[in-house]
């Protein structure tokens, strides 16, 4: 094939993953392979081939490890070629809706993929308008992603995809999880697209071999390698095969096909006993009715299916009946008795798969089986040989020792089962347990299913969008919109509806309820936006490399973060209610003062001279007195319990050697376990003293003057040395730097965790734009904060600004930017949420409060706290907010302080930006 | 014994988790390690280098005493400044002290007229400010006296007092700042840990599984609060064994054993505080903020940073429900003071049922989360 004819080339290309002490597993072993331009390709294979591995190379989102891949005629280790050819790219990754953000609705998503491709609000608008229509979500772009059914949400993804005509569209297994009826949808939405841009290529991974059929030109691959390549008819004349799924199995390897037989179904003994009942079960969430009265009884041993489109309430009336959902109306019964959530035995005897997956990402495959088995309480003797079975059965050998988060969605699906099945159960409720699944490890789990029922008499309630799965079933329902259609064994339901399958009889059943079927236009009009599209789609293709900085793409970032922030209300409230209470409790809480200090003398003497000078100590606002004390020993030990943290010995014979000059001295005896108290405590006991040696001269002989010199003092800035007017200039600095740093913190790394990352790896966006949209919602926010700090000081505590307010909000907008800064590098750097929230902890508040002078000034710091302290944001921005506030000061005075602070906004933003990877690793 | 296995097998579960996690865990020996330290060693003492600008109108012996009686540690070499210099100065912070000696001053004092030195202090330092005026009318005190006893034959006082620091005579201020980061540590990191996992755990759906298999929201729970506490609990004893008393060299007094035992009780209540805001956030990024609000409040307000005694009534009063004001009390006998547990029993008794309280209240809010 000449090289111009094919949109991505391939060679020698090596991919492996997982750490070298584990062994490294190769996802793609020395492949080549040349993709047809301008076709429709797909990538069929069994679960971890391999098959998204090689997607995410073509799309760029992750970095090339051994080979080349040429896409779009340039190499796509070269970071310039990525920069100007990867905006002609589409990339969809697995899972539901896994690029979207599921709080922003279905317009606001196409906006920020519109925005990031340069597309001004005309275009984008008519756009939307354009894709929204053609695929039937226009009814629903005020809906928030997270709230749309499997297949909405696939659709979406698709135009999110779409809206910047690319030149490439690569989707990875974009239907796995999806109803039948949204799928032949989806794939018409396709065709149609197609036949409008016939330049764009197109791949897919499929797990669906009847998808696969459609296809033009499809690439089999196997452990990493291609097995055969051409269009669906020479594969099928190759092998000599009825269908492709019989095709792929007679591609494979020997030892592999060996594995594989046909499933036979033999017939089931009908049982009396009933093991699953449910009677009118209905669930509602709000107005929203879920579950609709359903009833259904299932025999033990049966295999009883469930059909039917996203979001009809099949995954509620499973979790309905283990308890994990109480129902508002209707009973169930397992085995007999009630549902009961809190019943352990009946929780023992049942197996559950919910769709999603939830089991451990941070325990390794074998991990996870052993930790199912101990709490499902298997025997010792039993256990290893179970899991060793388990291992063997789901073919999880080979990846026992991995992380099931590395693993592809197929194989974690058969991890997830087998942990379902690890303590035998007796009912076994599996909600779409096969989808992303191969067809060989299909049909094994099938077998296994099937011998459960038939030789263990389990019973299998069990959900699914496969055809030929719902044909095995005993019976089976089709649900729709939280009602039951119908329920029979799936010939029967054929027959009723007169049609030649049973995916046909499932939609004449869909399309007799639904008014959903004729929410898509059957073939919607390629009219004015359609040519407006192609026009537009021409320009693209003249490869117009994108800007290097581009505002609308931060902008587009920017306000996805800003609508984000505004769906989350308490988020916000929380940053500026929070920085409001902490405020008062800082302000008022935070006092250097010593007051009602318990203190006890041990008075030897008991002369009036001694007690005099007790009372003198008495006198004293900052001490309370206690019990006197009896002996040495109890100074001791009621110091040692905290009762008194002062203790005054007047020694015997005080008053006799006061009167001879014979220079008596007095014990004072201060708890120093808390040092700073001591030393004011110190101070002031000797202050007292002093007092008393000025009483005593006065009632000296004239001559005797001991003391003699005076200290004037004068308390500057705040007179009377109250802690509130010190404080408030201190705290604000305090609550702005931890507060907006938390904030950001989480901005990235949550994207990390969930999965959007991608739309960052694979779309235009630079990692400046990126981080710089990220940070200023947040930067909006945090001056709103200041504002009210400010206010609050000024109007509540009364602590006025003397000196400039407008020095005082530049040197805030700055210092904001350093903190939101700074939780954006956590993120950047960091990849789980737990370490980024308390990296941010340790990053902001020990500096912050102890390091930056608002306790102890910097001059006096030593050691690393010294050097934190001269670099650290807040300290700069403590000597600015107390010169504005206390010391009458401006711009003049305070603007070389304002220069650290504009050095580290952009040191913290390369920083981040060094932290951040522009491609998985 | 089905419960006991499955708290045991989910808190190793947790364990493990934590250890794949391995910038967290480098995170947590930072926090325990060079946190500490650096938080112990920085915190000056007070008066610490402090900064002093002398007006000194009386070129005297008198007045070159008293400078010179300013000496390091405590004080950075006073600098000599003029009248204008002395309100700039400390505007712009470089002075916090500024004295002025006035002309004739040890004229004036021999002849019995009572000078006056004058004192100005920055009261926005607020630590310094306080001790450290007391420190420079107690230098310019005792210099003026010993002056006059060697010129004027004066007497010496007639009653001295003669101040002793118990527990930590030199008032090394890194004794205290060690072991109160250490215990901020312990506070933050649990709280953080337990919420932050139970969170995780609601996000990726993983807690739903639970819930169907035979285990309780109970078992859930302790097997939260052991594993991280634990863990928390191995790190500051690492902390004070290693860095307080090899590092830092500080030393302590009580024992550690009955430290730990306070410390595992303390982490009984902030660890079940951490599930309990775990249940109230609907997010990892309103946990962070929820965080930070109850944190902040925790750590000032405990008797950390300042002394109770000084706090608002009303504060001090509320924050008798803070596991960590009794955990600092406790603390601070235990460790400094060598308090044993005939002297520290109703700290711990208040932990255990600040504790109790706690789990109790995470529980049911847990089990309702989960319904």
């Amino acid at each position: 094939m000449a090289a111009q004819e094919s949109v991505a080339s391939l060679k020698n290309v090596t991919l492996a993953y997982g750490s070298v002490r584990k062994g490294k597993v190769k996802a793609l072993d020395d492949l080549s392979l040349d993709i047809p331009m301008g076709r429709m390709v797909g990538l069929i294979g069994p679960d971890g081939v391999g098959k998204s591995s090689l997607m995410a190379l073509v799309s760029g989102a992750r970095r090339i490890q051994q080979g080349s891949v040429l896409v779009l005629g340039g190499d796509m280790a070269d970071a310039e070629h990525r920069r100007i050819y990867c905006p002609l790219i589409a990339y969809m990754p697995q899972g539901l809706g896994k690029n979207l953000y599921p709080t922003l609705s279905v317009r606001e998503n196409l906006e920020f993929f519109g925005r990031l491709f340069g597309q001004d609000k005309p275009e984008r608008d008519r756009r939307i308008e354009d894709l929204t229509r053609s695929t039937g979500l226009e009814k629903f772009t005020e809906r928030p992603a997270g709230k749309l059914s499997g297949g909405m949400k696939q659709k979406l993804g698709l135009c999110c995809a779409l809206i910047h005509d690319p030149d490439l569209l690569i989707l990875d297994e974009p239907t796995t999880g999806v109803d039948p009826l949204a799928r032949n949808q989806f794939w018409d939405l396709i065709a149609r697209i197609r036949r409008q841009r016939p330049r764009m290529s197109v791949l897919v991974a499929t797990a669906y071999m009847d998808e696969a059929e459609r296809f033009d030109w499809l690439v089999a691959m196997d452990a990493g390698k291609i097995l055969a390549t051409g269009t669906p008819k020479a594969l099928l004349e190759r092998t000599d095969s009825e269908n492709l799924e019989a095709a792929f199995i007679a591609l494979l390897p020997e030892a592999k096909r060996s594995q594989h037989r046909k499933v036979k179904i033999p017939p089931r003994e009908s049982s009396d006993e009933i093991a699953i009942e449910a009677h009118d079960l209905t669930k509602r969430f709000g107005d929203f009715t879920a579950v609709d009265h359903v009833s259904f009884r299932i025999e033990r041993g049966e295999i009883f299916g469930f059909l039917g489109s996203n979001g009809c309430g099949k995954s509620t009336t499973m979790k309905m009946l283990t308890g994990l959902l109480p129902f508002s109306e209707g009973e169930a019964w397992l085995f007999g008795q009630p549902v009961d959530p809190s019943d352990l035995e009946i929780r023992q005897r049942v197996g559950y798969m919910s769709q999603a997956f939830s089991l451990y990402g941070e325990l390794t495959v074998r991990q996870n089986l052993e930790l199912h088995a101990r709490l499902y309480q298997i025997p010792e003797e039993e256990r290893e040989p179970r899991i060793e079975e388990m291992l063997e059965r789901f073919s999880l050998e080979p990846v026992v020792d991995s992380l099931p988060m590395s693993l592809p969605l197929g194989v974690r699906q058969r991890l997830s089962l087998a942990v379902a099945v690890i303590h035998k159960p007796e009912i076994l409720i599996l909600d779409e347990p096969t989808s992303g699944v191969d067809p060989v490890a299909r049909d094994n789990f099938w077998e296994l299913l099937i011998y459960m029922s038939r030789e263990e008499r389990v019973t299998i309630f069990i959900s699914t969008h496969f055809m030929n799965e719902a044909l095995r079933c005993d019976r089976m329902s089709m649900m729709h919109a939280g009602k039951v259609l119908d329920s029979d064994t799936p010939a029967a339901l054929q027959e009723k509806q007169n049609a030649p399958t049973l995916e046909a009889a499932f939609i004449t059943y869909l399309e007799q309820a639904s008014d959903d079927a004729a929410d898509v236009d059957p073939d919607p009009p390629l009219k004015a936006p359609a040519t407006a599209t192609e026009s537009a789609s021409e320009q693209t293709s003249q490869t117009v490399a994108p800007k290097r900085f581009s505002f609308l793409r931060l902008y587009s970032y920017a306000s996805r973060e800003a609508m984000e922030l505004r769906r989350d209300p308490v988020r916000g409230v929380l940053a500026l209610l929070g920085s409001v209470i902490l405020m008062f409790i800082m302000g008022y809480g935070i006092s250097m003062d010593v007051e009602d200090l318990p203190y006890a003398v041990l008075d030897y003497d008991q002369t009036t001279t001694s007690h005099e000078y007790a009372l003198n100590l008495a006198g004293s606002r900052y001490f309370i007195e206690q019990p006197p004390l009896a002996n040495i020993n109890q100074l001791d030990e009621r110091m040692r319990t905290g009762e008194i943290s002062l203790g005054v010995v007047i020694p015997p014979g005080f008053g006799r050697d006061l009167k001879r000059g014979a220079n008596p001295e007095i014990a004072i005896w201060v708890d120093g376990s808390m040092p700073s108290r001591a030393d004011t405590v110190k101070g002031y006991v000797q202050g007292i003293h002093m007092d008393y040696l000025k009483q005593l001269a006065r009632r000296a002989p004239v001559g005797v003057n001991p003391v003699s010199a005076e200290v004037a003092l004068r308390y500057r800035y705040n007179p009377d040395v109250q802690s509130l007017p010190a404080m408030v200039p201190a705290v604000i600095p305090m609550l702005l730097m931890m507060i907006p740093a938390m904030l950001t913190a989480l901005g990235v790394v949550r994207e990390k965790e969930m999965g959007s990352i991608t739309n960052f790896y694979v779309t235009p966006v630079t990692r400046t734009e990126f981080l710089l949209g990220k940070q200023l919602p947040y930067v909006a926010l945090g001056m709103v904060n200041f504002l009210i700090m400010v206010a609050l000081a000024v109007f509540v505590f009364g602590v006025p600004i003397k000196g400039s307010f407008l020095t005082l909000a530049i040197a805030g907008l700055l210092y904001i930017f350093c903190a939101t800064g700074l939780g954006l590098l956590m993120s950047s750097v960091l990849n789980s949420q737990i370490a980024a929230i308390f990296g941010t902890m340790i990053a902001t508040l020990i500096p912050a409060v102890q390091f930056s002078g608002m306790l102890h000034p910097v001059s006096a710091m030593e050691g690393v706290g010294a050097l934190i302290g001269e670099i650290y944001p807040t300290a700069h921005f403590l000597i600015i907010s107390r010169g504005v506030f206390a010391k009458a000061l401006g711009m003049a005075d305070l603007y070389p302080y304002l220069i650290p602070l504009l050095i580290t906004i952009p040191v913290l933003l390369l920083l981040s930006i060094a932290g951040l990877r522009q491609q998985e690793k | 014994m089905r419960t006991l296995t499955n708290i045991l097998q989910l808190g190793i579960k947790e364990l493990r988790s934590l250890s794949r996690d391995p910038a967290l865990v480098l995170l947590i020996v930072y926090a325990f390690s060079f946190n500490v330290y650096s938080s112990a060693t920085a915190v000056p003492e007070a008066p610490f280098r402090a900064t002093i600008g002398v007006v000194n109108e009386d070129p005297s012996p008198l007045s070159y005493r008293i400078l010179d009686a300013f000496q390091l540690p405590y004080f950075l070499p006073p600098k000599p400044i003029t009248h204008a210099q002395m309100d700039t100065g400390m505007d712009e912070g470089l002075y916090t002290f500024t004295l002025n000696i006035p002309p004739n001053f040890q004229r004036d004092l021999l002849a019995g007229q009572h000078p006056a030195i004058q004192l100005n202090v920055d009261a926005t330092q607020v630590s310094q400010a306080f001790t450290g005026a007391g420190h420079i009318q107690q230098i310019v005190n005792s210099e003026t006296s010993g002056f006059l006893q060697r010129y004027a034959g004066q007497d010496a006082l007639p009653v001295e007092a003669v101040v002793r620091m118990n527990y930590n005579p030199n008032l090394d201020r890194s004794w205290f700042g060690a072991v109160n980061s250490v215990i901020d540590q312990i506070t933050m990191l649990s709280i953080i840990l337990t919420g932050a996992a139970l969170i995780r755990e609601r996000e990726h759906g993983t807690i739903e599984h639970l819930l169907v298999m035979p285990v309780t929201p109970v078992e859930i729970m302790i097997a939260k609060v052991w594993s991280m506490g634990l863990v928390v609990l191995l790190a500051s004893a690492f902390a004070l064994r290693f860095v307080v008393q090899t590092w830092l060299n500080i030393p302590l007094a009580g024992s550690l054993w009955l430290f730990l035992l306070g410390a595992a009780l303390h982490l009984f209540a902030t660890t079940s505080m951490g599930i309990f805001f775990g249940t109230v956030a609907r997010s990892m990024p309103q946990l962070g903020l929820l965080i930070i609000l109850v944190l902040i409040p925790l750590q000032i307000l405990s008797g950390g940073q300042s002394p109770r005694e000084s706090m608002p009534e009303a504060i001090q009063n509320i924050m008798l429900a803070a596991p960590t004001t009794h955990f600092i009390e406790l603390a601070q006998a235990i460790l400094f003071r060598g308090a044993g547990l005939a002297i520290v029993w109703p700290q711990l008794l208040a932990l255990a049922v600040i504790g109790g309280l706690f789990f109790t209240i995470a529980l049911s809010r847990l089990r309702k989360s989960l319904n």
